[in-house]
């Protein structure tokens, strides 16, 4: 499931409806991206998500498939805020669920890979000084390819 | 055509979008750069070096090659951000 939104989310919440009802699943993986307070040795005010709608949720749907069709998971979600936010404050969750681990495990940061590189989000970053747009990580990049070079599962 | 842009390239010119009659030998997205490019020094300062420059037609990421013609909507925008 995808969810795009500018209220915050509570990760326990969100586990509990995932794995619910289901008793396949013998594995959960999560990861929860937060807005640091540092960045590039400047304190930040707040952050600024700003995104494309329509074209983000077909790119975070397009993602749930291609991990869906490449692990063996019972389901997953990402949730994806938008707006202002300040330092501490969650950005995006990813959360996968399996019978085993590895499949929880690798899907997982498939997703938080790919998304940080191909979904259309940008980051503004408040400071003293004023603002200023993050500019996209070359590792990022790379952790995104990473993945389209590694065997089908 | 409608046009967005988003991240700094909103910022640079200074609006979120327009709607464009296209000449008609706007074909492919380099050529609706360069086209952008000579509305004004905005357009210009945003779009100019088009290596910085994503580009999504119909919410379709595609390439300074992707074909325009039949396309309602273009995003130019820079690399992305999310996470």
């Amino acid at each position: 499931m995808i969810k795009i939104q500018k209220t915050d989310f509570d990760i326990s919440v969100e586990l509990k409806l995932l794995t619910t009802g289901n008793i396949n699943i013998g594995g959960v993986a999560s990861f929860v991206g937060l807005v640091r307070e540092n960045s590039d040795g400047e304190e930040i005010l707040t952050m600024t998500l700003e995104h494309y709608p329509g074209m983000t949720e077909k790119i975070l749907q397009k993602l749930e498939c291609e991990a869906l069709d490449r692990w063996s998971l019972e389901n997953l979600l990402i949730i994806h805020r938008y707006g202002e936010l300040n330092p501490g404050d969650q950005i995006v969750l990813v959360i996968t669920t399996s019978a085993h681990r590895s499949a929880a495990f690798e899907s997982c940061q498939f997703l938080i890979d790919r998304l940080k590189n191909g979904a259309p989000f940008w980051k503004k970053e408040k400071t003293v000084r004023g603002t200023r747009w993050v500019e996209a990580k070359e590792e990022d990049r790379e952790a995104d390819e990473r993945w389209q070079n590694i065997i089908k599962y | 055509m409608k046009i967005l842009y988003f991240g700094w390239v909103k910022s640079k010119i200074g609006i979120g979008g327009e709607t464009i009659d296209l000449p008609p030998d706007v074909k492919i997205v380099s050529d609706l750069i360069t086209f952008l490019c000579s509305r004004g020094p905005s357009h210009e300062s945003a779009l100019g070096n088009i290596s910085q420059i994503r580009v999504a037609v119909d919410q379709e990421i595609g390439t300074v090659d992707t074909p325009i013609s039949k396309a309602e909507e273009v995003a130019l925008f820079p690399p992305m951000t999310g996470g």
